[in-house]
């Protein structure tokens, strides 16, 4: 397969867009591989594509149970930020940020991140001390962070009142000029093309029903397709953690499946240039290429594995997107979608091999799991091929709750619906 | 969403909030650590059928158990918990 580039574009566009291959195979699973990786979400297939890519294992097969980028990597609000606290996450996230940054050539696929910076509004002096602690935090760990004042704030987001007659008067922002929004489907495709050509199986629709044991270690799945052999078997299954590896005999993890829901409006004129969050209460919102605003705020708030939400958060967004934005009044809702959260107990991601022998598990991704979805794939394809965590994800440990050395970012306590 | 409230009848879920899981015990007080950081720090989390604490808090403020699938969030029974729920409290 050749590589995507001007050239290719210009020669298909005179050919009559003929000459394109599908960016992956769709093969037929083998009996067995080095490794199997469960899951054919983002962070799976970015697995993959850095197993093949750093570490020379190849003979790998993704397996999704339905189509690639159906699940939380096509159902999110794509900001990518790095814009953390503890010193034990925000190497993790900023070492994405950079993998971001890099993505599209290194994927030889647009992915079209765009560094188009991250607003954080302060409506109290209290809530302005908190990012000043957290700005200072990053700029210790060599994460550039500046705190904006109003004026800055209104130079930059035209559309927002920062007087003091808002319905929440805005007191200052916390701003990561490096963060922004990517593509989402393009981050699935991109990973899948590039470990597709590499040597990856990328399985579609291929449900595993069941875990090959022998020994007590895990030696392979049974799936919808039949069973496959794997000398290691990874799950990154977000959402349905629990529930797939409730089969491998693991009943009690530290999550919570919850619902979150996001939004898009109608299209519209240039409007918003940054990504920007509402402190009054709990909302995100950018403006996709295409114009639509894309946004959304909290969790439903109760255990969910349903993909839709109820409509007492759609309100809550709206009023929230109304008293930053009154002028948004009459624009219109165009589609919203749910996707089923991994919510973890500290809120973040636990990357580690075991507990099973044979088995490796990444989930508990909470809110963060579409920034994190390149350096969640180097550090966990590391930590497949090496039998031990990269020091970037040594703290996201399974046994941290056991140990006392959770990674709550706000102190919230062991509430997954709080995080 | 609606929950048949046993008190205040069918309501929206915007008059709930959920408390969580109610199929962990919690343990004595002096049982080891390892049994609190299970009922602390880990869930069930099931596919299907669950076993949850929610309170009508905009509501008659009483504490609920209701059993959801949290696959279809169909709804198969609510229950009023602790003294109320044998009717002692009457």
């Amino acid at each position: 397969m050749t590589d995507y580039s001007i050239l290719s574009l210009a020669k298909n566009a005179l050919n009559g867009q003929v000459g394109w291959a599908p960016a992956w195979r769709k093969p037929d699973p083998k009996p067995a591989y080095d490794v199997v990786i469960v899951g054919g979400g983002g962070h799976g297939l970015a697995t993959a594509h850095y197993l093949a890519k750093h570490h020379g294992i190849t003979n790998v097969a993704v397996l999704e149970k339905n189509l690639i980028g159906s699940g939380n990597v096509g159902r999110n609000t794509t900001l990518v930020r790095s814009n953390y606290m503890l010193d034990r996450t925000l190497p993790f996230y900023e070492h994405s940020l950079k993998l971001w940054e890099g993505l599209s050539h290194d994927l030889n696929y647009n992915v079209m991140f765009s560094s188009r910076g991250i607003i954080n509004l302060a409506h109290s002096p209290g809530q302005l001390d908190v990012f000043r602690r957290r700005a200072n935090s990053m700029l210790l760990n060599g994460v550039k962070a500046e705190i904006l004042g109003t004026d800055q704030i209104a130079e930059k987001v035209p559309a927002l009142d920062v007087s003091n007659a808002a319905r929440f008067p805005i007191l200052g922002g916390l701003y990561q000029a490096r963060g922004g929004t990517a593509r989402h489907d393009a981050v699935a495709w991109g990973f899948a093309r590039s470990a597709d050509r590499r040597g990856v199986d990328i399985i579609e629709q291929c449900e595993v029903t069941g875990f090959l044991k022998k020994d007590g270690r895990v030696v392979g799945v049974s799936t919808s397709r039949g069973e496959i052999r794997a000398k290691k078997t990874a799950i990154v299954v977000a959402g349905s953690s629990s529930h797939v590896l409730q089969q491998a005999g693991l009943n009690n993890l530290p999550i919570e499946s919850h619902v979150l829901q996001a939004f898009v409006s109608e299209g519209l004129k240039p409007v918003l240039d940054v990504a920007i969050t509402f402190g009054a209460g709990h909302l995100y919102v950018s403006q996709s290429d295409k114009g639509g605003l894309v946004f959304g705020g909290d969790l439903d708030g109760y255990n969910s594995y349903a993909q839709r939400g109820n409509l007492p958060i759609a309100e809550d967004v709206a009023t929230m997107l109304l008293a930053m934005f009154p002028a948004f009044a009459k624009v219109r809702m165009l589609r919203s979608w749910g996707g089923v959260m991994d919510m973890s107990m500290d809120g973040q991601p636990i990357i580690d091999t075991g507990p099973v022998p044979g088995l490796y598990i990444n989930c508990g991704w909470c809110y963060e799991g579409f920034k994190a979805t390149p350096a969640s794939g180097y550090t966990f394809a590391w930590t497949i091929a090496n039998d031990a965590p990269h020091e970037l994800n040594a703290p996201f440990t399974l046994s941290r709750f056991q140990t006392g050395y959770v990674l709550d970012e706000k102190g919230r306590g062991p509430f997954p619906g709080h995080h | 969403m609606i929950i048949d409230c046993p008190c205040c009848g069918r309501r929206p879920v915007s008059e709930f909030s959920y408390i969580g899981d109610a199929e962990a015990a919690k343990p004595d007080m002096h049982a080891p650590a390892a049994e609190w950081v299970k009922a602390v720090y880990t869930r069930t989390n099931p596919r299907g059928m669950h076993l949850e604490h929610w309170q009508h808090l905009h509501g008659c403020r009483q504490f609920l158990k209701i059993q959801r699938d949290t696959l279809t969030h169909e709804i198969f029974s609510v229950e009023l918990v602790g003294v109320y729920a044998s009717g002692e409290g009457e």
